[in-house]
């Protein structure tokens, strides 16, 4: 499993990538789409929707189950990746690249996990 | 505390992502559902069924039990034979569907959904008449399938051809698969061409590996649970607990072929004839909207509920998703636009044509 060192993680299985112009990307990581399996449907919010630290913002959808995908932090959403509209399985072929949206005015309101850290949670899930 | 197939084993050497279900740990896939359901039909695959149950019903009396306990027609079976039935309770509504193999005049072998073995089973006994004697021989019966165009050819690698049974819903008794003694059935669920293979428990193991050996060069893989329910649902196959429940009528489920109401008698029966002919039916729905529909969503025509879902998720094999639902015969025809409310989200959603899939 992949846990690229420049993200930051939630313990809800979100990334985080803050670019250079202080927008972040969200998506979902590689345990995650291992966890949900083939991904068949994303469910978006739109531009200028505001996003809430650890509520759902998104879901998606397995040929078994939907589940909820929660805001790693707060902010505004200014782009969503629509490309994942019909091609939802580029979650599971390149999880760190299939990001969800792009927001502004981001607000770390919850304490995010380094890749270490996010990688011994992960770990420990796992045992569970 | 859930039970292990006789294949747990293996299931975990082959990457088996394991889950409960119906009172058993089972892969939920292997590499992938999507993978394993484009296996099957365009090569073939493999499931461990061995968490169905068997029942045994021999005697002088036993056609006479089965015929009263099921809405299908036993008589005039060939030795060899396969049957599907629904099985009603006293209100019309289904204990379960099941499948019945026919070895000879005194001897049937029933075979039932996991989760309904032991509901099953007691209700075959409460109800028993006669000379007959009902055995549960599930723990110490082990079943696979192998269900896909390629079926034939790999198991001809490892059966003889003329053990093969030829017929559709038909089977062979103790003939050799990879040198283990099981019963050869040309059935399946899920839309394919294939064989279910009934062996002793201690066997499965081998069996599986042997299967999976000698089906490498055809593209067999091990599928999971995923798929199984993907294929069925692709194939319009009803799943006990969606499409049929004990409070829903077999006719008005799509099974009105199973159910011979000109037998002189079977439980369920006078119920079903007080309802008259059946005024809701099964339909297909393709969705033409965004979205995936589930199970219990509720459906509207013109604005108006309509009924629900029986269950629904994306066909990998046709591309987009579908769903069934048991709707208002009079008020529904093929072709009508549908909405159906998924989570408060209102999806476009065609009334099509079942099964979804039918292979060429």
């Amino acid at each position: 499993m992949n846990f690229p060192a420049e993200l930051k993680y939630s313990k809800s299985h979100e990334w985080v990538r803050v670019l250079s112009d202080g927008t972040a990307q969200i998506g979902l990581t590689d345990y995650a789409q291992k966890e949900l399996g083939d991904l068949v449907f994303v469910n978006l919010p739109q531009p200028e929707d505001e996003i809430r630290a650890g509520e759902a913002f998104a879901d998606v959808e397995s040929v078994k189950a939907v589940s909820d995908v929660y805001a790693p932090v707060n902010g505004t959403v200014v782009e969503v990746n629509e490309e994942l509209l019909d091609a939802p399985e580029l979650i599971n072929q390149d999880p760190y690249e299939a990001w969800f949206v792009k927001v502004e005015q981001v607000e770390e309101a919850e304490t995010l996990l380094s890749a270490e850290e996010y990688e011994a949670f992960v770990a420990q899930e796992a045992n569970k | 505390m859930e039970k292990k197939t006789p294949l747990y084993q293996a299931h975990l050497r082959w990457g088996g992502k394991m889950v409960p279900f119906g009172g058993y740990l089972l892969p939920v896939q292997y590499q992938g559902v999507i993978a394993e359901h484009m296996a099957v039909r365009t090569a073939c695959g493999l499931f461990d069924v061995s968490h169905m149950g068997e029942i045994l019903c021999e005697g002088p009396d036993a056609l006479k039990n089965l015929n009263l306990l099921l809405t299908n027609e036993y008589e005039g079976m060939y030795d060899g034979q396969a049957r599907y039935s629904p099985m009603c309770n006293e209100n019309g509504g289904v204990v379960d569907d099941l499948i019945v193999y026919k070895v000879n005049d005194e001897r049937y072998l029933i075979v039932v959904n996991a989760s309904n073995r032991e509901k099953d089973f007691a209700w075959m006994q409460a109800h028993a008449v006669g000379n007959v004697k009902l055995t549960d021989i599930s723990d110490q019966v082990a079943q696979l399938a192998l269900q896909g165009p390629k079926a034939q050819e790999i198991l001809e690698k490892l059966a003889k051809p003329e053990d093969i049974p030829a017929a559709y819903y038909s089977c062979t008794f103790h003939k050799k698969v990879a040198g283990i003694d099981c019963i050869i059935s040309r059935t399946g669920y899920t839309g394919e061409d294939g064989f279910e293979l009934y062996m002793a428990a201690e066997d499965a193991e081998k069996m599986w590996e042997e299967l999976l050996k000698a089906g490498e060069a055809e593209g067999l893989v091990p599928c999971g649970l995923g798929a199984r329910d993907t294929l069925r649902l692709e194939a319009g196959m009803p799943l006990y607990g969606h499409e049929l429940t004990d409070e829903t009528s077999p006719r008005e489920s799509g099974l009105g072929i199973f159910v011979k109401m000109k037998k002189p008698d079977f439980i369920g029966k006078a119920a079903l004839e007080k309802m008259g002919d059946p005024v809701r039916k099964r339909v297909g729905l393709k969705v033409t909207g965004r979205g995936i529909i589930r199970e219990h969503q509720p459906v509207y025509l013109n604005g108006e509920q309509i009924g629900l879902t029986t269950s629904g998720t994306h066909c990998p094999y046709l591309g987009y998703p579908v769903a069934m639902a048991i709707v208002p015969k009079e008020k529904v025809q093929l072709g009508d636009e549908v909405e159906v409310d998924v989570r408060g989200r209102k999806v476009a959603a065609q009334v099509v044509k079942l099964p979804f899939y039918k292979r060429g």
